[in-house]
C-alpha cells in the first residue's frame, strides 16, 4: 500500500506546496499548527477539495491528476474520512449511520458488522439517534461508520479535538486497538505531540502550507531541532516486557539497555511503546554512585542544540534509541558537553503507552 | 347538515387545493434546489419572479391566465387541440390558479429547510460511498422532508380561500369552478342569502384554522423525530 501525494494550491495569503509519501499498513501523523493546512490535504485526497494543481496515487491507482484532468469523486475512491465533528446523519439511527457506508461499498470486504460493533462498544447505541449521543459517542459511531464502508485508507482529522480530556481518554484505547487490529494505512491529522506519540508510526511536520519534516516518529520526537518545532521533545520508543520483580516493579528491555517501571500487567514478552519527556532526563558525566533513580542508561552524545532560551536540548543515543534531555544552558557549560562524548541519562520518569488503556508510572 | 350546494362548493374546494399543491410541489422543490445551490447570473430576478404571486393582487394573476391560455388564445388552442387539456372555464383552471398564488409558500418553506442543511454531511455520505443522486434521495430529501410538509399544509390551507385568480380565470360556475370562497360571495349576491354565507364563512374559518394547526403540528413533529 503506497499512497503518492503531491499538492499545490494558492487562496488569498494561504500558500499549500506538500508532498510526502505514506507506505505500508500504518499510522502517519499529520502534525501542525491550525492554518498549516492539514485539513485541506486531507480533503483532497478524500476527494473534497480539488486543489489548483496536484497528483494523488492510491496504491497505483491515479485518482487526482490535474495535469491530466482526472478527478475520481470522493464516492468512487473507498477513502475513509472520520471528521472532527463525526457529522453522523441525524435522521438516521446510529445501526443505520453505521450501515450507511457498509450498505454500499463495505458489504463485499470482509469487515464484519458485528465484530466492529462489540470492538467499539456500540451495541447498546444501535437504536439512538445521533441528537442524543455524547460527545465520545458520536466519535465511536464516526469511526465504526468510516470502517464498515472497507475503505482502503482511512483519514481522521482530528477526530479528539472537540473532546475534553476525560473523553479523550476514552477515545483513544480505541484507536489504539483499530491500528494494531484494523490492518488499514491511516492518515491524522492533529496537533497534539501526545497523540502523535501514542498513536503514529510515521511523522510529518506541516508548516504553513509545507512540509518541514518527514520521518518515523522514533527519529523525529527525539530530534531536538524538530523538538523545537513541536514544543515538546521527547524520545518515543519500542520495548518489550521482559519479567515482573517481586518489589512491584516490571522490567522492560530495549536496544540500548533496561527500564524499570511499576508494574505492568502484561506477559513477558508484550512489545510496548514508551515515551521519555527530554525534561525527565537528566546527565551525568560519570555514573552516578548512589542515586534514588531506578534507571541510569549509558547514552552518547550527539548533538547539542542551545537555543534562545536558557535550555539546551542534548540528542543521546542510546544502543540504536534516540533520546532527547532538556538541561540548563548553565548545565551545558558546566558539564562540557559536545558530540561523541559518552554521558550518563538519567530516567526519572517513563511513560509507557500500552496497546490498551495507559499507565505513567514514575519510577524513582 | 350541509345542503348539497354546500358540500359540493367544500368538496371542490378540497379537491382544487389538493391538485394545486401536489402540482405545485415538485416545481417548487426544483428551484429551491436550484436557487439554494448555485449561484448564476440573474438569480435575483428568478427569485422575485418566484415569489411575484404573493404581491401581486390575484386579479391580475387570474387576468395573465386568461390571457394566456384562454380558449381563443394561441397557447390555450394549441393545448386543447393537441393535447385534450382546457383550463379555461374548468376546474383545472381553478388549481391551475390555486396553486401560482400559494407557489411562494411552498417554495419559500423548502428553501429555508434546504438553506438549513449543513452540507458537510453530504461530504461525509460521499466519502461513505454515496453518489449525487443517492445523496439526495437520502440525505437531502428526507432531512427536507419539514419543511416540504409544513410548505404543502400552508399552501393548501391558504388555497382553500383563494378567490380573485379562480374568480377571474374561470368564472364562477356551480360544481365546475364555485369553491367555498365564491360559493360565499355568491350566497352574498342573493337576496335573503345571510345566513348561507355565514355557514360557508364558519366552514372556512374552521377548515384555515385545522390547517394551520396542522402545519404546525408536523413541522414539530418531523422535527422531534429527526433530533429524539
Amino acid at each position: 500500500m503506497t499512497v503518492e501525494i503531491a499538492l499545490r494550491h494558492h487562496l488569498g495569503g494561504f500558500a499549500l506546496d506538500a508532498a510526502f509519501r505514506v507506505e505500508g499498513r500504518s499510522v502517519t501523523a499529520l502534525f501542525g499548527a491550525s492554518g498549516a493546512g492539514k485539513t485541506t490535504i486531507v480533503n483532497a485526497i478524500a476527494g473534497l477539495f480539488r486543489p489548483h494543481n496536484g497528483r494523488i496515487v492510491i496504491d497505483g491507482e491515479i485518482v487526482l491528476d490535474t495535469a491530466a484532468r482526472r478527478f475520481v469523486p470522493a464516492q468512487l475512491r473507498r477513502i475513509g474520512y472520520v471528521f472532527q465533528d463525526a457529522r453522523l446523519f441525524p435522521h438516521l439511527t446510529v445501526e443505520k449511520n453505521l450501515r450507511f457506508g457498509w450498505r454500499r461499498t463495505g458489504g463485499r470486504a470482509g469487515t464484519t458488522y458485528d465484530e466492529l460493533v462489540d470492538l467499539l462498544g456500540l451495541a447498546p447505541l444501535l437504536a439512538r439517534r445521533p441528537a442524543g449521543l455524547s460527545g465520545g459517542e458520536k466519535s465511536r459511531v464516526g469511526l465504526g461508520r468510516a470502517l464498515l464502508a472497507a475503505p482502503r485508507l482511512l483519514l481522521l482529522d482530528e477526530p479528539l479535538a472537540a473532546l475534553d480530556a476525560t473523553r479523550k481518554d476514552e477515545i483513544l484505547p480505541y484507536l489504539e486497538r483499530l491500528r494494531d487490529l484494523a490492518r488499514l494505512p491511516m492518515i491524522y491529522v492533529t496537533h497534539s505531540i501526545d497523540e502523535v506519540s501514542r498513536l503514529a508510526d510515521g511523522l510529518i511536520v506541516l508548516e504553513a502550507g509545507r512540509v518541514a519534516a518527514q520521518g518515523s516518529v522514533f527519529d523525529l520526537l527525539s530530534d531536538p531541532e524538530l523538538g523545537a518545532l513541536v514544543q515538546a521533545p521527547g524520545a518515543v520508543f519500542a520495548v518489550r516486557v521482559v519479567e515482573h520483580h517481586a518489589n512491584g516493579l516490571t522490567k522492560l528491555a530495549f536496544d540500548g539497555g533496561t527500564l524499570l517501571v511499576p508494574r505492568i500487567e502484561r506477559p513477558p514478552g508484550t512489545a510496548l511503546r514508551v515515551r521519555l519527556r527530554a525534561d525527565d532526563i537528566l546527565l551525568a558525566r560519570e555514573a552516578p554512585p548512589s542515586i534514588s533513580a531506578n534507571n541510569v542508561l549509558a547514552a552518547e552524545v550527539i548533538s547539542v542544540r542551545a537555543g534562545g532560551s536558557a535550555d539546551a536540548d542534548i540528542a543521546l543515543l542510546c544502543g540504536n534509541v534516540k533520546l532527547v534531555s532538556r538541561i540548563t544552558r548553565a548545565s551545558l557549560v558546566r558539564l562540557g558537553l559536545a558530540a561523541g562524548e559518552p554521558v550518563f541519562a538519567i530516567v526519572k520518569s517513563v511513560t509507557v503507552d500500552p496497546q490498551l488503556g495507559l499507565a505513567r508510572g514514575h519510577a524513582d | 347538515m350541509l345542503t348539497a350546494a354546500e358540500s359540493e362548493a367544500l368538496l371542490l374546494s378540497l379537491r382544487v387545493s389538493l391538485i394545486a399543491v401536489l402540482g405545485a410541489l415538485p416545481i417548487a422543490l426544483s428551484f429551491a434546489l436550484l436557487l439554494s445551490r448555485h449561484a448564476f447570473a440573474g438569480r435575483s430576478l428568478v427569485e422575485g419572479v418566484l415569489h411575484l404571486p404573493l404581491a401581486l393582487p390575484p386579479v391580475v394573476v387570474g387576468y395573465l391566465l386568461l390571457v394566456a391560455l384562454g380558449t381563443r388564445e394561441p397557447l390555450g388552442a394549441w393545448l386543447q387541440a393537441h393535447l385534450g387539456i382546457r383550463f379555461a372555464f374548468s376546474w383545472t383552471g381553478a388549481a391551475l390558479a390555486s396553486g401560482l398564488i400559494t407557489f411562494p409558500f411552498q417554495y419559500r418553506a423548502i428553501r429555508l429547510s434546504l438553506q438549513a442543511q449543513d452540507q458537510r454531511l453530504a461530504e461525509a455520505a460521499a466519502t461513505l460511498g454515496a453518489g449525487p443522486v443517492d445523496r439526495f434521495v437520502n440525505l437531502t430529501l428526507p432531512l427536507a422532508l419539514p419543511g416540504i410538509v409544513a410548505g404543502a399544509i400552508t399552501a393548501f390551507a391558504a388555497s382553500l380561500g383563494e378567490f380573485g385568480a379562480i374568480i377571474t380565470f374561470v368564472s364562477n360556475i356551480p360544481g365546475e369552478t364555485r369553491t367555498l370562497p365564491l360559493a360565499i360571495y355568491s350566497a352574498l349576491q342573493e337576496p335573503g342569502g345571510e345566513i348561507e354565507a355565514a355557514r360557508l364563512a364558519a366552514l372556512s374559518i374552521g377548515l384555515a384554522l385545522a390547517g394551520v394547526m396542522l402545519a404546525g403540528f408536523a413541522d414539530r413533529r418531523l422535527r422531534a423525530a429527526l433530533e429524539a
